[in-house]
């Protein structure tokens, strides 16, 4: 059990959490299944819809302390991945000032189905730990080992908007 | 003509490992039926126990969200069509 990253996937993320701060960025993670690793061949930034039109979850917080995946942005980057023989692995998002921990809100809405669940920690607006959890067999986070492979091609994030 | 179902993948595990099934429906409900009877292990990670489709799991017809759709489970499916299962996701640092 473990996810795969190219050291400039890791590096995007980063930065995207950097830019995004003091609000939460989010992505998801496009690759192929190995066993019981996950590849993780290229990632799509998009928008954090939290504070934008219909949220059936909200509950008075802010984005900068909750992110919302459009279902639409999340169709798209299925499509793609479907035209590249490859899946979605799971999603990557940041806490600002909060631990790459996941929350229980996270918990509840952040896992479905074995999806892994990246987080960044942007403290001050500089990026610190990026970890990755999944759920166990009792739904409780556990840490996903993050396997870093020199990346010998150019960054290769695309902004969904 | 059979309806294409779109598979994400960690569910793949419960449709034998394929990314797309081909299932024959006149109507959404009918397709995602006849889906979860063939794949049964399947129906737990898209129904709750009373049996609607839980409130993470959006299935698209195409590009259209069936919640969107007028007629919703009950619209026709005709020719060549795609569902797609898509979740809602959601998180927060507290």
């Amino acid at each position: 059990m473990s996810i795969q990253f190219r050291s400039d996937h890791l590096i995007a993320i980063r930065q995207h959490g950097e830019q995004a701060f003091p609000a939460e960025c989010c992505g998801i993670l496009i690759g192929q299944l190995q066993g019981d690793s996950k590849i993780v061949h290229e990632l799509w930034q998009v928008t954090n819809t939290w504070d934008q039109g219909e949220n059936p979850l909200a509950d008075g917080e802010s984005s900068n302390r909750r992110f919302l995946i459009d279902p639409l942005d999340f169709k798209k980057a299925h499509d793609y991945a479907h035209q590249q023989k490859l899946g979605i692995l799971g999603t990557y998002h940041s806490h600002p000032n909060h631990p790459a921990i996941p929350s229980e809100f996270d918990r509840n809405n952040a896992f479905p189905w074995g999806f892994s669940c990246v987080i960044v920690s942007v403290h001050e607006g500089e990026a610190g730990d990026v970890k990755s959890w999944i759920l166990d067999e009792q739904d409780q986070p556990v840490v996903e080992p993050i396997v870093v492979v020199d990346p010998a091609l150019s960054v290769e994030t695309l902004a969904l908007v | 003509m059979p309806t294409t179902v779109l598979i994400p993948a960690p569910l793949r595990a419960y449709t034998d490992n394929q990314e797309s099934v081909e299932i024959e429906g006149s109507t959404v409900g009918d397709v995602m039926d006849k889906l979860v009877g063939q794949y049964a292990e399947l129906k737990r990670h898209l129904y709750s126990e009373s049996g609607q489709l839980r409130n993470f799991v959006n299935v698209y017809l195409g590009d259209e969200d069936i919640r969107h759709l007028e007629q919703g489970n009950a619209t026709p499916i005709s020719g060549s069509a795609t569902l797609s299962i898509v979740p809602s996701i959601a998180g927060g640092s507290r």
